[in-house]
């Protein structure tokens, strides 16, 4: 890890080791290193608290081994979707002149 | 219209589907000045390349189809590292937004992936079936459907472009450390000008207005208090600002805590401290007030910007802000309420800065 790590036990991510195929793609698209293979055909939760949500993991496993409730890790979109009732919304490139990006 | 720039075009490569614009692999002087502009913010939204197929060298039909967002900044990352490659480049229509805010709004993602393979006739350009996408594309694309619905395998490639070109001559082979998004100092000051671009207005409004108001007090409106306070206060509003949107992202690592929320409080005490002692010396009874009123307001400024550079970040999740966020801002609240409070009192009962 390289130092910087951020609130521990929020995260939403889920692994159900049932479905698992051990096939890795998971591990190959993780920005933070979450999961690991843990040896006969299956991979692991070895860093949890690293996770930031991004969803690349759930969105890539074939076997639907993983979830987890992606979004953006941003205070301002969060207070955005809050003003306007909706979820939190990313103002890049709305032309706003916002651009978190 | 910043898309009329054709400087990066070095004519045509032709291809059973037609010309494909050829790019260079070097950046023009421009190229790069641009860059510069869009750190501090300007001309974002026109920034960007049309979508669609791209050549670099003398790509063949078994060349490597790297794909890439529409946002000019990442193409030309990517561009830049192809020198002594022959490839494709795969321009997805993500609205001029980078790949990894574009995957995560869906616009880097599968659909506009599938359609733009086949508005591009890639099956008719390169004869394997593979396409080569940034990792950071994965949160909107879901490599297996691409697969059902266009035939092509997705084979994801490094975080970062400076590393795809040992990627490739690995045999589409990342280690663990492509793997890795970092937040370093080069990243975060990176991210820094567009923070204090987008708050600065609102800083200057705020330190303007307490410049006018700073005249105020019991014997009525003076103007040599504008001087006095007016201008010190303006100070301490401007250095919280900084001290939210400049400070505490460079030297995140090392401000206490985990919540952003509180590394911009600890920062917004500390400056405002050291202000107030540069302006009017050491903390001594008579200013008391004041200095509350500057340390509640001043941490709570930084606190509230410290906590949106957490979009700016790489590394904190939806349910990690949510959470600091039900705490801080209550007490951003209620912290800007008090220091206004005790900044009145202050005023009006003649307590100097």
């Amino acid at each position: 890890m390289f130092g910087l790590r951020y609130l521990p036990g929020v995260t939403t991510l889920q692994l159900d080791a049932e479905l698992c195929s051990g096939c890795g793609m998971c591990l190959n698209v993780c920005p933070h290193a979450v999961l690991a293979s843990a040896g006969h055909g299956k991979v692991a939760i070895t860093d949890r608290d690293a996770c930031m949500e991004c969803g690349a993991c759930a969105r890539n496993c074939s076997f639907g081994a993983l979830s987890v409730q992606a979004g953006v890790g941003c205070a301002a979109a969060i207070i955005v979707g809050a003003l306007r009732g909706t979820e939190p919304t990313c103002g890049c490139g709305d032309g706003e002149g916002m651009s978190c990006c | 219209m910043k898309t009329a720039d054709t400087s990066w075009f070095e004519g045509t490569v032709g291809t059973p589907a037609g010309d494909v614009p050829r790019v260079r692999t070097s950046l023009t002087s421009r190229d790069r000045r641009d860059a510069v502009a869009l750190r501090w913010g300007i001309g974002r939204s026109a920034y960007t390349v049309p979508p669609g197929l791209y050549a670099v060298g003398s790509p063949s039909a078994e060349s490597v189809v790297l794909v890439s967002a529409n946002y000019k900044m990442s193409f030309d990352r990517l561009r830049r590292e192809l020198s002594g490659i022959d490839a494709w480049i795969l321009v997805l229509d993500t609205k001029g937004i980078n790949v990894w805010c574009a995957a995560g709004k869906g616009t880097f993602g599968t659909d506009e992936l599938v359609n733009r393979v086949e508005a591009a006739d890639l099956g008719q350009v390169v004869s394997h079936r593979r396409l080569v996408l940034p990792q950071l594309g994965a949160p909107g694309v879901s490599a297996h459907e691409v697969r059902k619905r266009s035939g092509f395998q997705v084979v994801y490639g490094p975080v970062r472009a400076p590393d795809l070109p040992r990627f490739l001559s690995a045999g589409m082979k990342a280690d663990p450390e492509m793997r890795r998004v970092r937040f370093g100092l080069a990243d975060r000051a990176a991210v820094v000008p567009v923070e204090i671009v987008q708050g600065a207005g609102y800083a200057l409004l705020i330190a303007a207005l307490f410049v006018i108001l700073g005249g105020l007090g019991p014997d009525g409106y003076r103007l040599d208090h504008v001087l006095s306070v007016g201008i010190p206060d303006a100070i301490l509003v401007l250095g919280a600002f900084l001290g939210g949107s400049l400070l505490t992202p460079l030297l995140l690592p090392f401000l206490p805590g985990r919540p952003f929320a509180w590394k911009g409080m600890c920062m917004g005490l500390l400056v405002t401290l050291a202000l107030w002692a540069a302006l009017h010396g050491l903390p001594g009874t008579p200013g008391a007030l004041a200095l509350a009123a500057w340390l509640t307001m001043g941490s709570a400024l930084a606190s509230f910007l410290a906590m949106n550079f957490t979009g700016a970040s790489t590394y904190t999740s939806l349910s990690g802000v949510r959470k600091e966020m039900r705490f801080a801002v209550p007490v951003q609240v209620v912290a800007v309420t008090a220091g206004l409070v005790f900044w009145a009192v202050a005023r009006f009962t003649g307590q100097q800065g």
